[in-house]
Parts: structure tokens; C-alpha cells; sequence
């Protein structure tokens, strides 16, 4: 794929925001001057299944999917979708890793057991791993569910996007009453220290 | 100033821009946000309407009537509106009708793989196809356009891929289109013998000038580039060629039914190698087959699922993309699930336990099907549980019936499980039929009903009254209860499977989403859990076990206090967090 398309892979659970964050990054990539498209997944995959959304930008983007191994950042907003997804980060890419787990049905069942130390092993072959609770960031923040804008902001700040244009799609993107907390996760992302 | 849109929102504004003032649809993924986005616009009609048929035949009247109008579905539901479609191409139009059909290739979220281009080829429409938001807007907004100059309801094709994808969209002027003027013409719309057998000649003539206008459509290029291989292609592989041979000849078709013929024989002998890349049917293909010309595809490509950037590398360019990071061992997999506090849940639990044959049907609670619950024996389309039931009991006698219930979503028994439940009654059969009232058609996104007694724009309408109307058929035993109930649930399946004859049994209790009853998270008091795990084999996520503690817990961040894991234990184990 083009060189100077930017691809970021986001990977979580139907119900994590995932959808969101996929916007807020495309809305800002887009007030940059950026050729845009994203990938979304709407209906059954929501139920609490896998999901994945996908931003990509440039000068000229074609397709909304990224290919195996061309991701440059990924985002995981759980640690088993991390690793489920990995095999499309791009080689010397980042992927940050939200240290929550969700058992998925065939753990919560007893049928397959959930990995140990998943984001260490990450760790272990990615140099470019972060490792961040940001679901605790987000719960000091006033709310749990911003998860995803705390992880926006460490990738925006990573990709060099601005912090100002992440600000502006977050407050035309959320309900006017979240947005205050909203803008403090995206602060609390931006400033994370590894 | 341009905007970032989904493929469905850029044809609700396409739709808008062509001066359409009424639009109806069945909920369907992917095409759910179409008419939901244009219900949102000033001035216009939207509606829900109750299913796929009932839409498309709104859209025949509103058309009749003179308006422009939209009409969406997912490519399934085209199956439920085809009656009127194939005729409509007869009568054709007096306002312009669009029809979205959105296709799932990979099955995201649908219960069959079918290709509705085959649509337009057998009920000879036009098909139109984009590959992008912009693409989207602009080919909608041309499509109404087209829709009165041949009179004839067109085909809008998209995909997945296509309806939740956002590019940059230039929104366009508004156009203002007047109501045309109703005339009465019989012999164009009173499809007797006599009138239709004409109106059939005009139907050709039309596939003749069609055929004639796709020739020069400017909605299809030729992008000339390299010209040892030539591709055509449509839709949203074009966008994938684009990436994987950017050198490539490249003809993008747009009109996919019928074919511009002479500019595809045009472009084929310009190129040396010709490949077509269609996602799903080889509908391009074997037409060109059968003009004789010599072409590459499905014996390359495969028919089934999606495509992807790195499927087309591999065929046709032998690069397969190695994952520079990999990690040793298995991943466990997470289908999707029953929500936390689901009042499905509760009755799938029940079905199982009583180990009943149970023919199943469309919507969240398909779910239910998948272990630990484990409570579907058949799922086909929509409406289709009813009909399932009493089949069985006719092939198996009375004593199959006793042990076999109908289980189907109130949007679905709206949709289309009343006319088998006439059936059940008319023809005598004693099928049980459980109707999971859960308020809502929760599956595709929370959309009203019939049932719910609230429009597409919030407004209040009148609630159907599912008890009365199923009396009303001449079902004399109808109960409704709670699911939570389990108790109460157990027993009621129970007697109606006994009973001798047909009964409904009403599940009411709202979707846990958008259920505005809330309940404090609850909370498993240590000394009193035995271990026995019976609340975990429901299923619940909000519920989970740590086997060094031998111990039940409840996540406080997912419960919804149901209470459905209170009525399960057996030893008074789970509590409301305030009584700890
Ligand atoms: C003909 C057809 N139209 C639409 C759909 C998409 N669809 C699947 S299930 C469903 C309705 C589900 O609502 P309901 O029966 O109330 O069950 P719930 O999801 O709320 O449990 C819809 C619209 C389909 N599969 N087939």
C-alpha cells in the first residue's frame, strides 16, 4: 500500500467504543487536509463479539481495509483482541494495549482458558509496544467508557496529529454531557508517560 | 466544505438531494441507517414499515402518487419484497423509485450469502453500483433521474463494506421536484392478463434502450494504465484493485445490469490479459462468457465471502503478506452474545433445561442457539419459526408437538410470523409459540415496531396489541408473562406443551438496552455460594468464576440487576449490593 498512507487498526469488544474512537481520529485526520476513509461494523459483531474498525489517511486512500502486516498503529481496548489482531501490524509499528481483560464465552464456559501475561508476551516480540490502563485512566477521569478517547490520545500524540483537531471532532462526535470528560481523557492519553 | 460519511448516510443525502419526499424500509443490516438518516431530514416521509413487502409496495404507491421515493432493505428482505418488485417492472414508475439492495458478502451479520445483482437481471432493471460515499450520494441522486426517463424502479446495489464505510463526501443542492400530477392509466397499472402482456413489450423495449444508454453512461470508466492486464470491475473491489495493481487497465463499471456490451468487447481487445473481480456470483463473467470473449475470474477468485486487499495480492500479483509479529499459541475465539440481563437469556434457559425441540427465527436471540444455551434447532429467515413448528408436527404426529415449541422476536411476528400462526389455527395444529416481546427490534440497532407504538421520527402512534391481535386469529390460550419469572415461565411452557391445541405464550420484558427500569448491580455473598455454578452455565457475562475461590462473581460494571442469576441459585447466594 501506499507509503504515506497512515493505517490504524482498531480492535476491542462490541460495546467498548471502538466506533467512536475510529471517528474522532478520521474527523481529525480529515481537518488535517487528509484524504480519509474508515471501516466500521455495524450489527451482530456488536454483541459482545470481536470487533474491529479501521481509520486510514493520506493523500489519496482507496481502499477502507488495511492488509495483513500494514497497519502502522494498532489500538486494543482489550488485551486478547490485541493479540488476535497482531498479525496486521506493520513491522516497527505501535500497538498500545489497554491492560483490561474480557473473558469471552468459551473462557467464561471453562471450554479454552484466557492467556496469561498476554500484553508481556506482545511485549516481548513488538519493540514498539505500550502498555497503558486506560480504563483506569478513564474511571479518574469520570468515567470508565472513555477508555477509547484516553487510547486516542496516546496514538493522535504518536502520530503527531493535533491535539486541537482531536479536541474539536470530540466535541461535535459526543453527547454534549459527556464531553467535558471526554476532552479530560483525551488529555490524560495525550500526556500518558509510558 | 466537505464531510466524512458511511455509504448509507451519503445515499439518505443522495436520496434527499433528488428532491425525495417519502422513503419506507424494514430494518436490515447493513441498510438500517438509510432511511433512519433520511427521517431525519426536513420535510420528508419516513417510515418503518412492517416488512420488506409492505415497503416496497408504500414506495409503488407513493411513486403512483407522484412522489420521488426511497426504498431500502438488506439483500435478504429483496426475497420478502420480490412479488412486487418483478411486477412493478412492469407497471414502472410515475415519481422515480430507487431500490437499495445491501448485500453481506461474508455474512457480518445476515443468514445467507446471496447476490442481488441476479435481481436485476431476472426482474430486468437497472443496477447501479458505487464504490465509494461520494459514488454513493451521486449515483443515488442520478438513479431517480434515470428511474423516470426509463420508468422504472432502479436498483441501488451496495454492500457491507460499502454502507459502514465513511470517505469524503461533497454534499450537493437540494433539488426541488414537484409532485407529479396523478392520471388514472389502467393499462399501466392494473396488471390484469391483457394489460400486462403489453406492458411486457414495453418492458423489453426498455432492457433495449437501457442497453443502449449503458454504452455511454458516464457513471462507467475506463482507466487506461498498463495494458498487459485489464480488469473490470465494480463496487468495492475496484477500490482494492486500485491498491493492490495500481498500474492496471482498469474498466469500473457502474452499471452492473445490463452490461455495456460493446464497451467491454472495446476494452477486452485493448488489453492482453482480461481478469473480471466481482465479489460473490460470476455475474459479469458469465455474461462475457457468453458474448465469447476470453476472461479470468472465479476460476481463481472464490465465490464465497468478502474480498479483501490481500486475497486480490495473493491471486494476482503472488505475494502473500507475511505478519512480521506472531505470537506462539491459540487465541480463544468471542463470538458475539447475549447481552447482560437479556430477557432472552432467561427463556432459552428454560427451553433448555426441558431439552425441547425448539424451531427458532431471526434476531438477537438466534443467539440463543450457541452454548451454553444451546436451545435452536432451526433457523431459516424471518417469520419462518411458526410454519417450522407445525410442519414438524404434521411429519411427527402430536407427540413431537408436545415436546417442540415456535420461538420468534416481536419484530419478527409482526414482520411476518402472523400469517403461519393463521395457519397453526386454520389447519389445527397444537403449536406452542413463545413471542419474545422485548419492545424493540434489538438486532439491528433498536428500531420501533409496530408494537412499540412509536414511529421512525419518535412520534406516538398506536401500540399493536400483540395478545389481542393473536386472539384475534382464534388462538384462545394466550399468556403473558415475565421472563425473569423463570418459575412462572417453567410452568406455563409446560401446560401449554400439554395442552391439546394452539397457544401463544408472551415473553414481555423490555431489551435490557433500552429497558429505563433500573435495578442496582447484584452481588454473590461468599459464605452462602456451594460452588454448584448453575448461574454460570446461564451465560451471563455480568457473571464469571475464579477457580481458586471455587467462587461465583458478579462484574458490578455489567450487571443490570435482572435477577435472573437470583431466581437460578438455590441457595439465596446472589443479593442486591445494598443488602451486603
Ligand atoms: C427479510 C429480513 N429482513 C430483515 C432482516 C434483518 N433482521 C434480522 S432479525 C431482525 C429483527 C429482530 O427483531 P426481533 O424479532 O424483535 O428480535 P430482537 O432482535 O429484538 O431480539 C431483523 C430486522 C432479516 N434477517 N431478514
Amino acid at each position: 500500500m501506499s507509503a504515506n498512507t497512515t493505517n490504524i487498526l482498531i480492535v476491542g469488544v462490541g460495546g467498548q467504543g471502538t466506533l467512536l474512537a475510529s471517528r474522532v481520529l478520521a474527523q481529525a485526520a480529515m481537518d488535517l487536509g487528509h484524504d480519509v476513509k474508515v471501516s466500521e461494523i455495524h450489527g451482530m459483531a456488536q454483541r459482545g463479539g470481536s470487533v474491529v474498525s479501521q481509520v486510514r489517511y493520506g493523500p489519496q486512500v482507496f481502499s477502507p481495509i488495511i492488509k495483513m502486516g500494514e497497519a502502522d498503529v494498532i489500538m486494543a481496548f482489550e488485551k486478547l483482541e490485541a493479540a488476535r489482531y497482531l498479525s496486521y501490524l506493520r513491522k516497527d509499528g505501535l500497538i498500545v494495549i489497554n491492560t483490561e481483560s474480557i473473558d469471552p464465552l468459551p473462557v467464561m464456559s471453562g471450554a479454552d482458558v484466557y492467556p496469561e501475561n498476554l500484553e508481556q508476551k506482545i511485549a516481548a516480540v513488538v519493540p514498539n509496544t505500550v502498555i497503558m490502563d486506560a480504563s483506569g485512566i478513564a474511571e479518574e477521569c469520570g468515567n470508565i467508557k472513555a477508555a477509547n478517547i484516553v487510547m486516542v490520545g496516546r496514538v493522535g500524540k504518536a502520530l503527531q496529529m493535533s491535539k486541537d483537531s482531536l479536541a474539536q471532532a470530540i466535541k461535535t462526535l459526543v453527547p454534549s454531557k459527556a464531553i467535558d470528560i471526554n476532552l479530560r481523557a483525551l488529555d490524560a492519553g495525550w500526556d500518558f508517560m509510558d | 466544505m466537505k464531510k466524512l460519511m458511511i455509504g448509507n448516510q451519503a445515499i439518505a443525502r443522495g436520496a434527499y438531494e433528488a428532491g425525495v419526499t417519502v422513503a419506507a424500509a424494514y430494518p436490515g443490516t447493513p441498510s438500517t441507517e438509510i432511511v433512519d438518516g433520511f427521517s431525519k431530514f426536513e420535510g420528508v416521509y419516513a417510515e418503518w414499515s412492517p416488512n420488506e413487502k409492505v415497503a416496497l409496495e408504500v414506495g409503488f404507491g407513493a411513486s403512483l402518487g407522484g412522489a420521488r421515493t426511497l426504498v431500502t432493505m438488506k439483500h435478504v428482505g429483496v426475497n420478502v419484497a420480490a412479488d412486487p418488485l418483478y411486477t412493478m417492472s412492469y407497471t414502472g414508475v410515475t415519481g422515480g423509485v430507487v431500490l437499495v439492495s445491501a448485500d453481506d458478502p461474508g455474512m457480518h451479520s445476515s443468514q445467507n450469502e446471496q447476490d442481488n445483482r441476479g435481481y436485476g437481471k431476472f426482474a430486468k432493471l437497472l443496477v447501479i453500483e458505487p464504490s465509494d460515499s461520494q459514488e454513493a450520494l451521486d449515483f443515488t441522486r442520478e438513479a431517480f433521474d434515470l428511474s423516470e426517463e426509463f420508468d422504472s424502479p432502479v436498483m441501488l446495489r451496495v454492500t457491507t463494506r460499502l454502507c459502514h464505510s465513511q470517505s469524503l463526501v461533497e454534499e450537493g443542492v437540494k433539488q426541488d421536484v414537484p409532485l407529479k400530477e396523478y392520471k388514472k392509466n389502467e393499462a399501466k397499472y392494473v396488471m390484469l392478463p391483457g394489460f400486462a402482456r403489453l406492458r411486457h413489450i414495453e418492458v423489453e423495449k426498455r432492457m433495449d434502450r437501457l442497453r443502449d444508454y449503458v454504452e455511454t453512461s458516464p457513471l462507467n470508466r475506463v482507466e487506461w494504465g498498463d495494458r498487459s492486464i485489464g480488469i473490470i470491475t465494480s463496487g468495492i473491489p475496484y477500490q482494492y484493485i486500485k491498491e493492490v495493481l495500481p498500474e492496471a487497465s482498469v474498466l469500473k463499471l457502474a452499471t452492473v445490469n445490463p452490461l455495456p456490451e460493446k464497451l467491454i468487447r472495446d476494452f477486452a481487445a485493448k488489453v492482453e490479459k482480461l481478469y473480471v473481480i466481482e465479489e460473490l456470483e460470476p455475474v459479469i463473467e458469465e455474461q462475457l462468457k457468453a458474448w465469447g470473449l476470453d476472461v479470468t475470474g472465479k476460476d481463481l477468485l472464490p465465490i464465497i465471502g468478502e474480498y479483501s486487499p490481500e486475497l486480490l495480492e495473493q491471486v494476482l500479483v503472488g505475494r502473500t503478506a507475511e505478519p512480521p509479529y506472531t505470537l506462539e499459541g491459540s487465541i480463544p475465539g468471542r463470538p458475539p452474545l447475549l447481552c447482560p440481563g437479556c430477557p432472552h437469556r432467561a427463556v432459552f434457559h428454560i427451553l433448555n433445561k426441558k431439552k425441547l425441540t425448539v424451531a427458532g427465527d431471526i434476531g438477537c436471540y438466534t443467539l440463543g442457539a450457541l452454548k451454553p444455551l444451546g436451545a435452536m434447532d432451526s433457523t431459516l429467515c424471518m417469520g419462518a419459526s411458526i410454519g417450522t413448528a407445525m410442519g414438524m408436527e404434521k411429519a411427527r404426529g402430536i407427540e413431537g408437538s408436545r415436546k417442540t415449541v415456535a420461538v420468534i422476536g416481536d419484530s419478527t411476528f409482526i414482520h411476518s410470523g402472523i400469517t403461519p400462526l393463521i395457519d397453526v389455527v386454520y389447519n389445527q395444529g397444537n403449536t406452542t409459540v413463545i413471542i419474545l416481546d422485548n419492545s424493540t427490534t434489538a438486532m439491528t440497532g433498536h428500531q420501533d415496531h409496530p408494537g412499540t407504538g412509536v414511529t421512525i421520527q419518535k412520534a406516538e402512534a398506536p401500540k399493536l396489541d400483540l395478545e389481542a391481535m393473536v386472539k384475534a386469529i382464534g388462538i384462545r390460550r394466550v399468556t403473558a408473562v415475565d421472563p425473569i419469572n423463570i418459575k412462572e415461565l417453567e410452568k406455563v411452557i409446560m401446560e401449554e406443551l400439554a395442552f391439546e391445541g394452539p397457544s401463544v405464550i408472551i415473553a414481555v420484558r423490555p431489551c435490557a438496552l433500552i429497558d429505563s427500569n433500573k435495578y442496582p448491580p447484584l452481588v454473590v455473598e461468599k459464605d452462602k455460594c456451594k460452588a454448584c455454578k448453575a448461574c454460570i452455565k446461564i451465560g451471563c457475562t455480568g457473571m464469571y468464576w475464579v477457580e481458586e475461590e471455587k467462587l461465583a462473581y458478579i462484574n458490578p460494571d455489567l450487571c443490570i440487576g435482572c435477577g435472573l442469576c437470583v431466581e437460578i441459585c438455590k441457595f439465596d447466594a446472589v443479593v442486591e449490593r445494598a443488602v451486603m
